[in-house]
């Protein structure tokens, strides 16, 4: 024999699973149809073509245009983190020594041009450093230079640009990860007579590490599939991967090419998130957007 | 640890030739060089981080002066200031039409994507069931899956079954990309919201629906603004996705400056991009004031 009342919660805990998962499904049934079926679809497609073939991935390997364009776009990408690092984490780090009225001033320049529209800020760099752009023009004002510096349509122009768009990905994950950091144990650093660097580099440093993971991975990965900034700011000929998947599709209509080189970028951030949520947990690198 | 230390403190008080030994040892030991140099650290410090921080606030800010000029051409210094580039703006039927386009669409994505998120967040935050993580986590794809990929796989589903080029489309492709702004907004929210108030108002006699609007929702106003003005931002910049699935009349903002901007650079974009930049500011603001009250 059952106990009724057992039967009566067991009941109750039922419908209120259902009545949760009913509402979070039209969330999940956008995500499902948006999302998942059809980069599911890109998937089947770039392997199968009038039936099974490897082909398109054959190519990725033998044709030079396909991995040199891997090797450019994580060149490029471990660039842009390494800079973004140098950049952001004294950011991050002032703002966390700083009285509180500059902390609101340093975190609201990091988070204003987060909130700017990718596009607008290009366009920005392009006004600013093309040929008869305003710091050539200053430039030339000044009597600094005779002739205009190529700063964009190139790599350069391209790693100013993505730098400047990711910087706030990079400074806000570290930001919160060194503010947790309690200040005692500086304290205590310094009551056993560390110096203010040696505090910095043998307590500071590693323990604000999770965040430098955390923001490294999050640059890394977003640069990898950028792609408005190399295709505005870019020399054109220089094809990253996001370039080479978009004009498989618009000029050349190559379906399965443009598919293969999507999943094997797609199968290569799920790898970096995958080895990174090892280390540590991965809502504290998605929270952060 | 402590030996070179004390050994390069000592030599401080010595000269001439041990000098340069203490040099060295400095080196090895920070202690001497940040008893000299705390404060000059510090000023290194706050002057690299003006310089990375007008960096990071120039360009945005350099549009400005660009959208007042009445140069046809980019000049430094700007010859006078002029509202030619507005009025070309205001005035071009094409920028208008993909004005509202994009005004639609970002009001159309907050209505949609505010209540889907706001439903799906209080089912992952409430319930304690396996499955929801893992439907956490997949609302969170948008985020983590490469825009481009994103916008190619949604290009060739629309072209199935066809919603290329059309307002629905263009909607629900907001929708979907909005969503993980609501649902981490809102999750942050009620994480800091009691639930068993809500309990105590149902076990009262109040119905399920009536207490979570009467008693939950009230609670969680701010971070339900904030993600939904969030989505509104998202909405209204959102462009690789536009740029492969929009197309004839419904063509957004950033699409058209897109196109614009790889043929040559027009001023008219300058105004456009201070009005957008202007109101993404605004809207920001607005959110993160309504945070503060919050807390």
């Amino acid at each position: 024999m059952t106990n009724p009342t057992q039967d009566i919660s067991l009941r109750h805990q039922r419908r209120e699973q259902g009545l949760m998962l009913a509402l979070a499904s039209p969330a999940l049934l956008v995500i499902l149809t948006l999302v998942v079926l059809p980069v599911g679809w890109l998937g089947w497609q770039s392997i199968y073509h009038d039936g099974f073939t490897l082909e398109n991935y054959r190519r990725i390997w033998s044709e030079d245009i396909y991995w040199r364009s891997f090797l450019l776009t994580f060149e490029i990408s471990l660039l842009v983190t390494l800079l973004a690092l140098l950049l952001g984490y004294p950011i991050a780090y002032a703002a966390t020594i700083v009285s509180k009225g500059w902390r609101v001033f340093i975190l609201a320049l990091v988070i204003l041009p987060f909130w700017t529209s990718v596009l607008v800020r290009a366009y920005a760099w392009l006004a600013l450093l093309q040929r008869t752009g305003v710091l050539n023009q200053f430039l030339e004002y000044i009597g600094v230079i005779d002739e205009p510096l190529a700063l964009v349509h190139n790599s350069f122009g391209t790693v100013v640009a993505t730098v400047h768009i990711l910087l706030p990905f990079m400074v806000l994950p570290l930001y919160g990860t060194m503010q947790k950091i309690p200040n005692e144990l500086m304290q205590a650093g310094a009551s056993l007579g560390g110096s203010p660097s040696h505090i910095f580099w043998r307590v500071f440093l590693p323990l604000s590490l999770p965040g430098v993971l955390a923001g490294a991975t999050l640059v890394f990965v977003l640069c990898l599939g950028f792609y408005i900034t190399p295709e505005l700011l870019g020399d054109g000929r220089t094809v990253m991967v996001s370039m080479l998947v978009s004009r498989n599709v618009e000029l050349y209509d190559q379906w399965g090419a443009a598919s293969a080189v999507g999943m094997v970028l797609l199968i290569a951030v799920f790898a970096i998130f995958l080895v990174v949520s090892r280390f540590i947990a991965l809502d504290r690198v998605l929270g952060q957007k | 640890m402590k030996l070179p230390s004390a050994r390069a403190f000592s030599s401080e008080v010595d000269t001439g030739s041990r000098k340069e030994n203490a040099s060295k040892q400095g080196a090895r030991a920070p202690f001497r060089f940040n008893r000299n140099g705390k404060g000059s650290s510090r000023i290194a410090l706050l002057l690299f981080c003006s310089l990375v921080l007008l960096y990071l606030i120039l360009p945005v800010l350099v549009i400005v002066p660009m959208s007042f000029s009445s140069a046809r051409f980019l000049t430094f210094p700007p010859p006078s200031l002029s509202l030619r580039w507005y009025q070309e703006y205001l005035g071009n039927a094409a920028w208008m039409q993909a004005t509202r386009v994009t005004l639609t669409v970002a009001l159309l994505t907050v209505l949609i994507a505010t209540p889907l998120g706001i439903a799906s967040a209080y089912a992952i935050s409430q319930s304690k069931l396996r499955i929801m993580r893992m439907i956490h986590l997949t609302l969170m794809l948008p985020l983590v899956v490469p825009i481009i990929i994103t916008a190619v796989g949604i290009f060739f589903v629309y072209a199935r079954i066809g919603l290329i080029a059309t307002l629905s489309g263009l909607v629900l492709a907001n929708v979907m990309l909005a969503l993980p702004y609501v649902v981490t907004s809102v999750i942050a929210g009620l994480q800091s919201f009691d639930a068993t108030q809500e309990m105590v108002a149902r076990s009262l006699g109040m119905g399920r629906l009536r207490s979570f609007f009467v008693v939950t929702l009230p609670q969680i106003k701010a971070s339900v603004v904030t993600g939904s003005i969030f989505a509104f931002i998202s909405a209204m910049d959102e462009t690789v996705v536009g740029l492969f699935i929009s197309g004839g009349q419904y063509q957004p903002l950033t699409k058209r400056m897109f196109t614009a901007l790889r043929d040559e650079i027009d001023p008219t974009i300058a105004a456009i991009s201070t009005l957008m930049t202007a109101a993404s500011f605004l809207l920001v603001l607005i959110a993160s004031t309504r945070q503060k009250k919050n807390a």
